[in-house]
């Protein structure tokens, strides 16, 4: 989780950000699966084995959350490629030149 | 037959636009997902006209999905709090939709007004979710929704001005982050009480009355994730270049109801179940939420005195008004929280007017709106001028407009607690409020350069002036935005008392 927050903060490539963006959902989505798991508890399916169950609901939550990660992921992606046609790079500090450049 | 659907009413306003949405993105006319909008739009207010009728009658909706039971199932809950924001909600999408479409005819593709108008639809139906849900999960998937969508909206400037890629892509990055952080803490609440329904995590998060470490820090994350949503003060960053670039519809949309919808979930949080441990929930407020709003509106203001571009300026006088909201709310009683939501109903009526009126500008100019280029605009353009100045003299609280109402409440608050300092502040940051209104004002009628007026657009100056003159009305005759404000306090406070 920390791991993706220092990339999307230190790196300078807006495709490492939405990379560096994933990792830390995903990270999210791990803890909150983790919350899931009862002791000596198998798979929420109804058998006469089983004397305990993990949570299923985290899961469904999660399947949920994993959507919308796509969704985000993917609409950064489609941003990035839009900024690289505009402005041929995704380095932040070469954007950030070009617009000094152009407002002068 | 009807019966059947205004008894799904409160599922139907969110589900409405979500369903027309997707079906409109597919037609590539240039008049038709205008019209069909329009025609939902009417439908929601319908609805919402309903549900205000059932609420005055009973006082309390819970609409549960599926018919699960809460805590079980998803559940929507619409009472005296969240009824007075979802009526200005409907009528405020519809005035700024009616007005959208001339403004989008000129900044975007015509062929890509099916999709705009998708987006369009997808973001009001996800705001009015948040307005409405009372399921501390279904409120990250409408939070991500709706940011999504107004992204998406946000980056359609890009044909104007392509800085509107980076503004768009640097909201991604930073309100993902904040929405992350809002999961995380739901987990927390969740392992520690197993339940997502608000109404049932209050009871639960009672058993743990001494407070748990865990709990705390869940409720501090939640907390952080809808401050970077809401943009208050130090998590702001995002704000301003989205509201500036975005095409000009877009931006009244979200600076009149984005940010305030999520301050409404915020407040309600805060006061419906975070009550529970006063002492964390004084803690906050008076140590992060007081002073960080006292910033916000100073720093806002004194920066957007500094802002040579009319829509940035504006931005930055957001967050200034969204620092007087949270301070109003960081108050514990019943006249603050009660003036948070007057500001709330009354801030959007002003920056949706101000964004509409610069936003016409933006397309008579045909280029981005900064001072030098509103010139003589007053006379040029007298009717869209007039109301501009109408919806500038609210925004400093002049006497006769709703933005006076908002100040005499924020003021009456802070001095039934005794805050002269804050007093002090708010009264120095109207007065710089007024510096950087008055720039515009002297640029557009004091300057040397004189024109003869020219013909504006009815089919968009009407909408202009039906916020204008609302806000006179409310002005004048505020009792409508007092009551709803003094109600959802009502349900609110009651809480904190007992």
């Amino acid at each position: 989780m920390v791991g993706g927050l220092f990339i999307i903060i230190t790196s300078q490539n807006y495709l490492k950000k939405v990379v560096g963006l994933a990792i830390f959902q995903t990270a999210v989505f791990v803890f909150f699966v983790s919350l899931a798991k009862v002791l000596d508890g198998t798979a929420p399916i109804l058998t006469k084995m089983a004397n305990a169950y993990s949570n299923p609901l985290p899961h469904v939550l999660i399947l949920t959350a994993i959507v919308v990660g796509v969704a985000t992921s993917a609409l950064g992606l489609a941003l990035v490629l839009q900024i690289y046609k505009n402005y041929e790079t995704i380095e932040e500090k070469e954007i950030e030149f070009l617009e000094l450049k152009s407002d002068k | 037959m009807f019966d059947i659907f205004l008894d799904d009413a409160p599922a139907l306003v969110v589900v409405l636009p979500l369903l027309i949405s997707a079906i409109i993105a597919f037609i590539s006319s240039k008049i038709w997902p205008w019209i069909i909008s329009i025609i939902t739009l009417l439908l929601h207010l319908f609805l919402s006209l309903h549900l205000l009728k059932e609420i005055s009658v009973s006082g309390l909706i819970i609409y549960e999905f599926g018919n699960w039971q809460p805590p079980w199932g998803i559940s929507f809950k619409i009472d005296g709090v969240n009824i007075g924001l979802q009526l200005l909600f409907s009528i405020f999408v519809l005035v700024s939709t009616f007005y959208s479409r001339k403004i989008f005819l000129n900044e975007i593709d015509y062929r890509d007004s099916g999709k705009a108008y998708s987006l369009w639809l997808l973001a009001v139906g996800s705001l009015n979710g948040i307005i409405l849900t009372n399921d501390i999960f279904n409120l990250f998937v409408f939070l991500e929704i709706s940011a999504l969508a107004s992204i998406s909206l946000i980056a359609l400037g890009a044909g104007q001005n392509r800085k509107a890629l980076l503004a768009a892509f640097n909201y991604l990055i930073i309100g993902a982050i904040g929405a992350t952080f809002y999961v995380i803490g739901v987990g927390f609440a969740y392992a520690m009480t197993g339940t997502l329904n608000m109404n049932d995590l209050v009871i639960q998060l009672a058993q743990y009355s001494d407070g748990q470490l865990a709990i705390f820090a869940g409720m501090s994350f939640m907390l952080i994730g809808l401050m970077v949503k809401a943009a208050i003060f130090p998590v702001h960053i995002w704000l301003p270049p989205a509201y500036s670039y975005a095409p000009s519809a877009v931006s009244t949309l979200l600076a009149a109801l984005a940010t305030k919808t999520i301050l409404y979930f915020f407040v309600r949080l805060l006061y419906e179940v975070f009550i529970i441990y006063p002492s964390y929930l004084s803690l906050f407020l008076d140590f992060v939420l007081y002073p960080l709003s006292l910033l916000a509106i100073f720093i806002g203001t004194v920066i957007a005195i500094y802002q040579d571009d009319i829509k940035k300026l504006l931005a930055f006088s957001s967050i200034a008004q969204i620092g007087y909201i949270t301070l109003a709310f960081s108050l514990k009683d019943h006249i603050g929280v009660a003036s948070g939501f007057v500001h709330i109903f009354n801030h959007a009526l002003i920056k949706g007017g101000l964004f509409m009126a610069v936003g016409y500008f933006a397309i008579l100019y045909k280029d981005r709106v900064t001072l030098n280029s509103l010139k003589g605009f007053g006379y040029k353009y007298p009717i869209t001028s007039f109301a501009l100045l109408i919806c500038g003299l609210s925004l400093i609280g002049l006497p006769l407009t709703n933005g006076f109402i908002s100040k005499l409440y924020l003021f009456q608050a802070l001095y039934t607690n005794q805050m002269y300092f804050s007093i002090a502040l708010v009264a120095v940051s109207s007065a710089l409020a007024v510096v950087y209104f008055w720039k515009i004002v002297e640029q557009m009628w004091f300057s040397e350069i004189k024109f003869k007026s020219e013909k504006e657009d009815a089919y968009i100056y009407l909408p202009i002036w039906i916020v204008t003159i609302s806000i006179i009305v409310f002005g004048i005759y505020s009792t409508p935005i007092i009551e709803f404000s003094n109600l959802s306090a009502d349900y609110l406070i009651s809480g904190y008392q007992n």
